[in-house]
């Protein structure tokens, strides 16, 4: 129940989030063309016609914000630790039913707050998802820094409690009530995933909280942690002695395992479905896990890369730089398993299936660039252009999109009890697909010519003027990506009611969540929880008459597939 | 694709040797040998570490930025150029006006606090034994403790923010005395900024474990624990409490012995 609350807040998010991008896309694709047309949408931020640069600045923040947090954070971790962890691991319900609630409410006052900002007269926070001080500290500065960036704090306090109150439930669910059998090394990838995320998640968000009370307190109560000697408007201002490099330091303690919570859960669901779908164990299962561990201990002693140009020593900048392309490894590690669960399967192409090999496609393409952005001098020539932007949409955004995808296609019948529409899923799979690359691959050229992000307008820079076809096309692609998405939005809500209904275990799948009833009542099985003997990847089993046995499965009801050692189980 | 071809476990498993295993991390158990809200105390506890460490680091960091004093000890005055020395801030004791007594008041501070984690010992160790009376005398106590600590801050905050009687002459020429947000008469900004900010912060958390405190104390009178068959509630609630000694000692540390 309250994964779907999740889930469906998060879809909200999705599309607020997406037509915010839609606005801006319009704005770099079309600098000069006219946009009264939006005015019963805008009002006042398209007075005569122009799109107003402050409401673009408004806009790229409230993307990030909502699509980093609300949408990949909360909408994706929270649905599927939620809805997976306790079918998973064999559990009645979460270890804390009632803290369950609570952070899904949290999440939901946090909603509210900040989608009541975007209504604010002075307009929404303006100063990036990343909130830099000391733009976002001085109200003064610009309008966006006034009320909107308030709330913008006060709602990320209340996401951060959220987090928090589902961190720890995710943790001790699966620390405490894994089923008979199923130990650490028998838990499907998935709940690997998202244990790591959730662990990452308790570690990271406190240092996220620290920072914006820090600049509660400058903003509001005239404290100096992050400013000093600063004039505007021809006045100085009493604030001596903070550094705004420190904020920096402190969010990117968060904001860089952030980028790992929000793709961990979509690799270990990625992991689930390629498995599943090509009818082979996952290849290395414990290698996975290995790769998962190497990446959450790493993404801890890498923040400063996000730093590079913020004149911190050289010798500080190569060590980050040394820990950054090491996680190249165990992310190199993860690729080629996936690569090689796929290599010679039996694959069904079902649409989570195809959102699933999609994942890995992109994770390729943005984990590329991201060995150019973690070089020191290489980021310095990169730093803050469309490089950047096109970097993280793919190896993150896009990818943990696709992710989120995978894992609604794929669990929708245990979540609704009925099957999605295949065909409606291809058609939304090839445009979404196309689209992302269409949208991000041309963004690479653009920044690497050396295009700033977060411009409003470009037109007054000759440089950059022989891209305005190049702007124009990646707006078409990102407008139509958005549009494309409605088809899921329909085939989402039109097979709850409409659907095919869904039979027990519909992927012929091995792990626990198949073995209840096609919906789960309260306690998720009716009967006893069923105890586990195998780990969760035995598909095509060589001797096996069927081509998947179930985790809770004996070994001595599978003579004819055992292994030696597992033979000496059964007897 | 058929369902017939698929495999179900039968009934039990028949043989002894087929049971799933049973060891620590085989599932079926706590391997902590800790219950779920234990289990979830610790983690908060965790994470509340990392928020606190944010505090200290951004404080060591500041801290850092600024000039250090290098006269001699007699000759020390407060001035916005260096960072002071918190033997010279904090000399002042109730009712000993006039007296220099460096770290006095915040050494009987930090007492205080440490022995409500005796009595808060005593209480959890109280609920081990299922002994009610002895819950409440040690809760009690305890409480008193918090209470008496939060009082000697707020003296202490009183203190810091009214001043010396000396006052110190500001850059623009007039006399400050005590502190605020934006300035003060012992130095840089940032000393009274993050003073008021972190013991704050961790008074805060002193005041919401006296409110739990309380809590506990009413419903161990009510036969709350008393009935569940477990004093599980003061355990977890002490954690908490250590946990805010803990993080007081490393306070008292950064602010008035470095």
């Amino acid at each position: 129940m309250i994964g779907r609350q999740f889930l469906i807040t998060g879809m909200v998010w999705a599309i607020i989030g997406g037509l915010l991008s839609s606005l801006f896309r319009l704005q770099l694709g079309w600098p000069e063309a006219t946009m009264s047309w939006l005015q019963p949408l805008l009002g006042k931020w398209v007075e005569g016609g122009k799109l107003a640069p402050e409401f673009y600045l408004a806009l790229v923040t409230m993307h990030g914000t909502i699509m980093v947090f609300f949408v990949l954070t909360a909408g994706l971790s929270g649905t599927f630790s939620n809805f997976l962890i306790p079918l998973q691991v064999g559990a009645r319900d979460m270890a804390s039913g009632f803290m369950n609630m609570l952070s899904y409410w949290f999440f939901f006052l946090s909603s509210l707050i900040m989608f009541a900002s975007l209504f604010l007269e002075t307009g929404p926070a303006a100063s990036g998802w990343t909130i830099y001080p000391p733009l976002s500290a001085l109200p003064q500065a610009i309008p966006g820094s006034g009320m909107g960036m308030t709330m913008w704090l006060v709602s990320m306090v209340f996401f951060i409690v959220s987090q928090l109150l589902g961190g720890v439930n995710y943790v001790t669910t699966v620390i405490n009530l894994r089923t008979r059998g199923m130990s650490m090394s028998k838990l499907p990838l998935t709940i690997w995933a998202f244990f790591l995320t959730a662990i990452l998640g308790i570690l990271s968000f406190p240092v996220l909280f620290s920072a914006a009370l820090l600049l509660v307190f400058d903003r509001s109560f005239g404290t100096s942690f992050f400013l000093s000697d600063i004039y505007i408007a021809g006045q100085a201002l009493h604030n001596q002695g903070g550094s705004p490099v420190l904020f920096q330091h402190l969010f990117w303690f968060l904001g860089h395992p952030e980028v790992y919570i929000v793709i961990m859960p979509a690799m270990g669901m990625v992991s689930e479905i390629l498995a599943t779908n090509a009818r082979k164990p996952i290849f290395g299962y414990r290698a996975m896990i290995g790769s998962l561990i190497g990446i959450s201990l790493l993404s801890f002693v890498v923040w400063a890369h996000h730093m590079f140009v913020t004149g911190m020593n050289p010798f500080l900048g190569s060590v980050f730089m040394f820990l950054t392309l090491i996680i190249a490894v165990p992310s190199g590690v993860k690729v080629f398993n996936w690569l090689a669960t796929l290599w010679r399967g039996n694959i069904r192409f079902t649409a989570a299936m195809l959102f699933a090999i999609g994942f890995v496609s992109l994770f390729i393409s943005g984990g590329l660039t991201g060995i150019i952005l973690g070089n020191a001098t290489l980021d310095i020539q990169m730093h803050n252009t469309y490089f950047v932007v096109a970097h993280f949409h793919l190896v993150m955004g896009s990818s943990a999109f696709f992710g989120l995808f995978a894992g609604v296609y794929h669990w929708f019948p245990k979540m609704f009890g009925r099957m999605m529409d295949e065909k409606l899923g291809y058609i939304h799979f090839w445009l979404t697909f196309l689209g992302v690359y269409l949208v991000f691959m041309p963004m690479h050229y653009v920044g690497i010519a050396g295009f700033p992000r977060r411009y409003y307008s470009w037109t007054g820079f000759d440089a950059f003027s022989q891209f305005a076809d190049l702007n124009k096309f990646i707006s078409v692609a990102a407008i139509l990506a958005f549009f494309a998405q409605f088809i899921f939005i329909f085939n989402f809500f039109y097979s709850i009611f409409r659907g095919r209904r869904a039979t027990e275990n519909p992927w012929n799948s091995t792990t626990l969540e198949w073995t209840t009833p096609i919906i789960p009542g309260h306690g998720n099985w009716p009967g006893e929880i069923p105890a586990v003997y195998r780990w969760p990847y035995d598909y095509s089993k060589p001797g096996s008459e069927v081509d998947f046995i179930p985790q809770n499965v004996p070994y001595s009801q599978t003579p004819s597939s055992n292994l030696p050692y597992e033979r000496e189980l059964a007897e | 694709m058929a369902h017939s071809t698929t495999l179900q476990p039968t009934a039990a498993p028949a043989a002894y040797a087929d049971a799933p295993r049973t060891g620590t991390w085989d599932g079926g158990n706590e391997p902590f040998k800790a219950s779920y809200g234990k289990l979830m105390m610790w983690f908060f506890l965790l994470s509340d570490t990392f928020t606190f460490g944010a505090f200290l680091t951004a404080y060591g960091l500041i801290r850092h930025k600024h000039g250090v004093y290098e006269g001699t000890a007699k000759a020390f005055h407060f001035s916005s150029a260096y960072w002071p020395t918190p033997e010279k801030v904090f000399n002042a004791f109730p009712g000993l006006h006039g007296m220099d007594l460096p770290l006095a008041f915040v050494a009987l501070m930090t007492m205080i606090l440490i022995f409500s984690s005796v009595t808060m010992v005593l209480a959890v160790e109280a609920g081990h034994r299922m002994d009610k009376a002895d819950v409440q005398k040690w809760l009690l106590w305890t409480i008193l403790f918090g209470t008496m600590f939060l009082s000697s801050q707020a003296w202490e905050w009183s203190h810091f923010i009214g001043g010396h009687e000396e006052g110190t002459r500001m850059a623009d020429g007039t006399i400050m005395y005590g502190a605020n947000l934006a300035a003060n008469q012992y130095g840089p900004p940032l000393f009274a900024d993050l003073f008021f900010f972190i013991t704050g912060f961790h008074g805060t958390h002193v005041f919401s474990g006296v409110a739990l405190l309380v809590w506990c104390f009413i419903a161990t009178t009510n036969g709350t624990f008393e009935k569940r068959g477990h004093y599980e509630m003061i355990e977890k609630i002490g954690l908490y409490w250590h946990f805010v000694d803990l993080v007081w000692v490393f306070v008292f540390t950064f602010f008035y012995l470095v």
